[in-house]
């Protein structure tokens, strides 16, 4: 059973190469059927390999299976191997199924593009990537797939490369954005993996499990932090997350898969699957602690002001990764990546109903040109309500529970993040029910835009009601008390850690409430508009221009960071390199050349000669044999 | 092994006696092919290809039994095998490469083809040779077939002039040889490898007669693989042969000296590593910074390839040099590499050829991406590979090489080798600027009667062969490093 794991990749791969050969000659609903029928086909084999999983005795879940020695060189091995377990079953699980449900909708959301085989052959290449850093056993294929949905990401991100626009100005720019903000953060994770090998002699995770108690706390405590930076480039994080809502250039179903539901997350999932490393020191879960908290609370406070409905989604997106690398640093690991499961569903349900929207008004999103949509789009409001509300906490849905296991934690083991997380989670409320009443209920503030606006088909409906219906139900999967999904990760992660009660009990109690005030405070601010909402958001009118301007933090890091490096580029290409290398490399490469030139004239043709170079030769070694070694 | 024994086990040579079987064969359909008419002309080739390949399966197959036999003259284990296999790679591709060039050149394609199988038996038996005499028979069975391979175009004076030169030079390194082999023989009482190097452990040998002899020796495969100052006459026999020829000649010649190379100094005299190392060493030096200097003015792209040979033999014999097995087995990877990318390379060179001209000059490729930009993308792959840029299988040979230099103490070889990449990359990548940024002339066009099939297949073996041990290196060093086990288990 678990030998097919191969075929888990094999389905992307071959959509991949398929559409890159053939698409040319096929149209665009064939290239999409491909492509989703791919990700489908590995969505079977991600479930299959779970049924194989649970048909095994709890500590016997751990199946590596080995293809081949990728790279050994003296003492470093890196298999080409796949770790089957219960975590990388669970993120395969949803890598492949909210990938297929997104390689679905956009047969229908990209229906008028050009380059549609380009955009799923990117796509396909995604999922093969994603699939192998959650699926590799060691830390080199990791990187591997890592580098390769930063890839991807670059070259979605930048799909309209040709475009430009007031609020993204060049798309390619988007994506260089990404790439280069990235880099930061991978060069991380390459120091953490060198350290890892160096310190351990393994980047095998399984071995590295085992032989993680050797290591000096210091040193854990540098490669945690080593790989916390990593984890601040690709899951957003402060100081790293500027990319993100950049990133929103994209597509829209690009930004519900990778920047929302499933890229993003690696952060928190290299969190886990490294947690044998992260026991061993407090210093650096609490650093990831409070930069996950400190995160989630900005991005919430900028995404309470944006006006474009895909930033919003992206700041909402940056603040939820937050919560979830909180619970990673508070070695929480079942809560994050609970909340990393729901979060995709309803995330992504949010991208693509907004993307709906998008389609319908042919990519307009700022949400004070909108207004009154729900009469022209139901399923489309529907569903984006259903999804606003579990981001908002609302009891019963699946945000509710997975942030609530986040904030108990937080609750039991340091009051001040929350208190951070409280606010930030009431600020959620306010601004997904924000997006909701702005957007679709009250009066169309531009009738230019409304008039043609219909809901989409069924082959982008359809997936948005098997999405909502996860966002509804999806909280079963790890219910409190009941905690199905943390038991289940017990041989990955270990014993839970039993929370009292009281807490318990009193941690829902306050969610339940700040969810309710939450949407309270939206509804009275932007829906009926009452006095004393108004009163409220003027007593916080200091703070808005600054959230508005987003804190002003890339203007921040233009001038302390991409200035200073521009006008060392520009000293280099100005001067440094065509004065000082060029000068000293053309002087070396004209002194070769002559000398090239000199020996080919020792080469004259005649046989006496070649005769003598060998007499010269044998006279010459035999000189030192007899005189210099005897 | 007991040396007293008298073996007759054929394992170790059935490789060798399943080509010979086949040159016979095609030798004797031949005699059905006087005008070169017969339908069998068309057949020949075929048929050697087979026969290389059922050769390629049973080396394969023998893997993993190490043998000795014929009194301790030949020896079967795993980089013997791996040799074999590097040398039929070799062939196979020329053969490939010929089927249209060769009926140009000379009608008689049947004594061609028996000829290449011929040789190719001889450079494996270079390679599973572990006697000196053995090591001889089987240098001149392949010399003397390459002799004759170069003069093929019996018209063609540059031809000629190329086929005289090395059979002169030849029979002078030859005469060095076994000058060498006599010498040794007289310091240590024996030929044999392992004998030797009894000898040499117990202090019995000579050592002045001892110093004479493998300095002689060390001329002879000098010559062979073309290390300076024995390297002379490369570039004019590699310019004068027919493409093909040259083509198997660069890969099958340096292989199979190498391979004996590593086995006479790593079997026969291990104890006086330190006195031949620095030797070795010096050579490679000088090797490589001539070659890589000489090619950087060449406008014939054969004597380009010619001198790029001669520094990829300075760049393995940096390898050797230490004589580590991480170093032979990094030589042997960066031989099994050199192999399908310099196939490649002539293959393209023999597009680029016109009419009874046997050469092409390098402002040939100027612009060729715009007009075949399929044909630049292959010859892209090779010389990314050949100057040694990941993930090309060029990489990993030299990475192999220079990091056993580094591990066995010999970091300035490594050092000085990595500067010598730096001036090769520039005119490998040289000619990848003037494929794709410079504007097509007159001159760039393949000619239509050098495209076909085979060719075409040809090259597209090596330009996968080249990625796939770039990025799978281990699908070769598992195969060879079974073999240095082996090695252990012999002695």
């Amino acid at each position: 059973m678990f030998d097919l794991v191969w075929l888990l990749f094999a389905f992307p791969a071959l959509g991949a190469l398929i559409i890159l050969f053939a698409g040319r000659w096929m149209s665009q609903k064939v290239v999409g059927w491909i492509a989703s029928l791919a990700v489908v086909g590995s969505f079977v084999v991600s479930v299959l390999l779970w049924l194989g999983l649970l048909a095994l005795p709890a500590e016997e879940r751990s199946v590596t299976v080995h293809w081949w020695d990728w790279i050994t060189i003296a003492d470093f091995h890196a298999p080409a191997a796949v770790l089957i377990d219960p975590l990388s079953v669970v993120m395969a699980m949803v890598v492949t199924g909210v990938g297929a449900l997104i390689h679905i909708y956009s047969i229908g959301y990209m229906d008028h593009e050009p380059r549609y085989q380009r955009y799923f052959f990117y796509l396909n290449f995604f999922i093969l990537a994603m699939l192998t850093l959650v699926m590799s056993n060691n830390f080199l294929g990791m990187f591997v797939g890592w580098e390769g949905v930063g890839l991807a990401s670059f070259l979605l991100i930048g799909f309209w490369f040709d475009k430009r626009d007031d609020l993204y100005g060049w798309y390619a720019d988007c994506g260089k954005k990404a790439f280069i903000v990235n880099r930061v953060g991978d060069f991380g994770m390459i120091l953490a993996m060198i350290l890892v090998w160096s310190t351990l002699g393994t980047v095998v995770f399984t071995e590295l499990n085992e032989a993680a108690h050797h290591l000096a706390p210091a040193t854990a405590t540098l490669i945690c932090l080593l790989l916390l930076l990593g984890a601040t480039g690709k899951s957003a994080q402060i100081p790293l997350y500027v990319w993100l809502p950049d990133a929103m250039a994209g597509p829209t179903p690009v930004s519900a898969l990778i920047h929302a539901a499933t890229m993003v997350t690696a952060g928190v999932y290299m969190i886990i699957r490294t947690n044998a490393l992260w026991h061993l020191t407090v210093d650096a879960g609490l650093v990831t602690a409070w930069i996950g908290m400190l995160t989630a609370l900005l991005a919430a406070s900028i995404a309470i002001v944006q006006t474009d409905l895909k930033k919003i989604l992206a700041y909402s997106t940056v603040s939820q990764l937050g919560f979830m690398i909180a619970a990673a640093g508070l070695a929480a690991y079942g809560a994050a990546l609970f909340h990393l499961v729901t979060h995709a569903f309803f995330k992504a349900l949010l991208f693509l109903a907004a993307g709906s929207v998008m389609h319908a008004t042919h990519g307009v999103l700022d949400i004070n040109r909108l207004g009154g949509l729900r009469e022209k789009m139901p399923t489309t409001y529907r569903t984006f309500l259903v999804g606003a509300a579990a981001l908002a906490g609302i009891p019963l849905l699946s945000g509710f529970f997975s942030k609530d296991a986040i904030l108990v934690v937080e609750l039991q083991k340091n009051l001040a993040l929350y208190l951070v997380g409280v606010v930030t989670a009431l600020l959620t409320a306010i601004y997904s029910f924000r997006a909701v009443f702005v957007t679709f209920h009250g009066q169309p503030r531009d009738q230019h835009l409304y008039d043609p606006v219909h809901e989409s088909g069924p082959i982008m409906t359809v997936p948005l009601w098997i999405l909502a219906a996860l966002s509804i139900v999806g909280g079963v999967i790890n219910l409190p008390f009941v905690l199905t999904l943390e038991h289940w990760l017990e041989p990955v992660i270990g014993e839970h850690e039993k929370i009292p009660l009281v807490l318990e009990l009193l941690g829902i109690t306050i969610s339940i409430v700040v969810a309710v005030l939450g949407v309270l405070t939206a509804r009275a601010l932007y829906l009926t508009q009452e006095g004393w909402a108004k009163q409220l958001a003027q007593s916080f009118a200091i703070l808005r221009r600054p959230a508005e301007n987003k804190w002003w933090v890339d203007e921040i890091y233009d001038f302390l960071i991409v200035r200073p490096l521009k006008g060392l580029a520009d000293w280099f290409a100005g001067f440094f390199d065509p004065k000082v290398i060029d000068g000293a490399v053309n002087g070396v490469g004209a002194a070769l050349n002559d000398a090239g030139e000199a020996v080919r004239k020792l080469q004259n043709g005649a046989i006496p000669a070649y005769a003598l170079s060998i007499l010269v030769g044998v006279v010459a070694v035999l000189f030192y044999f007899l005189f210099f070694v005897g | 092994m007991n040396s007293a024994d008298l073996q007759l086990n054929l394992y170790p040579v059935l490789p060798e006696l399943l080509m010979v079987a086949t040159a016979a064969v095609v030798m004797i359909l031949d005699i059905f092919n006087r005008k070169g008419k017969a339908p069998t002309s068309m057949f020949l080739p075929w048929f050697a290809l087979v026969g290389i390949l059922v050769t390629a399966a049973v080396s394969i197959w023998l893997i993993g039994q190490p043998i000795s036999s014929f009194q301790g003259m030949a020896i079967n284990d795993a980089r013997a095998q791996a040799l074999n296999l590097v040398v039929l790679a070799g062939a196979a591709l020329t053969v490939l490469l010929s089927i249209r060039y060769i009926p140009n050149v000379n009608r008689q394609t049947g004594e061609y083809y028996a000829l290449i199988l011929l040789v190719s038996t001889g450079m494996m038996a270079m390679g599973s040779a572990t006697d000196l005499m053995a090591l001889f028979l089987a240098l001149e069975t392949f010399s003397l077939g390459l002799y004759i391979l170069a003069g093929l175009s019996r018209t063609d004076r540059r031809s000629n002039e190329a086929a005289m030169k090395y059979f002169l030079l030849g029979a002078f390194a030859s005469a060095f040889f076994v000058y060498g082999a006599a010498y040794v023989y007289g310091a240590t009482g024996s030929t044999r490898f392992d004998l030797i190097a009894n000898a040499l452990f117990d202090g019995k040998a000579d050592p002045s007669l001892l110093a004479i002899g493998v300095t002689l020796l060390i001329a002879g495969f000098g010559f062979k693989v073309s290390l300076v100052p024995f390297h002379m006459w490369t570039p004019d026999v590699y310019q004068g042969s027919p493409t093909p020829v040259t083509a198997f000649m660069s890969v099958g010649t340096k292989a199979a000296a190498f391979a004996a190379f590593y086995r006479l100094f790593a079997f026969a005299l291990p104890s006086e590593q330190a006195s031949w190392g620095p030797v070795l060493g010096a050579l490679a030096i000088l090797t490589m910074t001539l070659g890589n200097l000489a090619a950087l003015r060449q406008s014939s792209l054969k004597r380009l390839l010619a001198y790029s040979s001669i520094a990829h033999a300075g760049y393995i014999l940096v390898g050797l040099a230490t004589a580590t097995s991480a170093g032979i087995d990094g030589a042997l990877f960066y031989l099994i590499s050199y192999a399908f990318m310099n196939m490649g390379a002539f293959a393209v060179i023999i597009l680029l050829e016109r009419q009874g001209e046997m050469d092409a000059l390098g402002n040939r490729l100027n612009g060729l991406a715009r007009r075949h930009p399929q044909v630049a993308m292959l010859m892209s792959i090779f010389m990314f590979s050949l100057a040694g840029v990941p993930p090309f299988a060029g990489f990993f040979g030299k990475f192999f090489v220079f990091a056993a230099a580094v591990s066995g103490g010999y970091s300035w070889l490594a050092a000085v080798a990595m500067l010598n990449s730096a001036i090769g990359a520039y005119y490998y990548l040289r000619i990848i600027v003037n494929m794709y940024f410079a504007e097509p002339t007159e001159e760039t066009r393949i000619e239509p009667q050098q495209a076909s099939i085979p060719l075409a297949f040809a090259l597209g073996v090596s330009a996968v062969f080249t990625v796939a041990l770039g990025v799978l290196p281990s699908l070769w060093t598992n195969l060879v490093q079974s073999g240095a086990l082996n090695l252990v288990a012999m002695r």
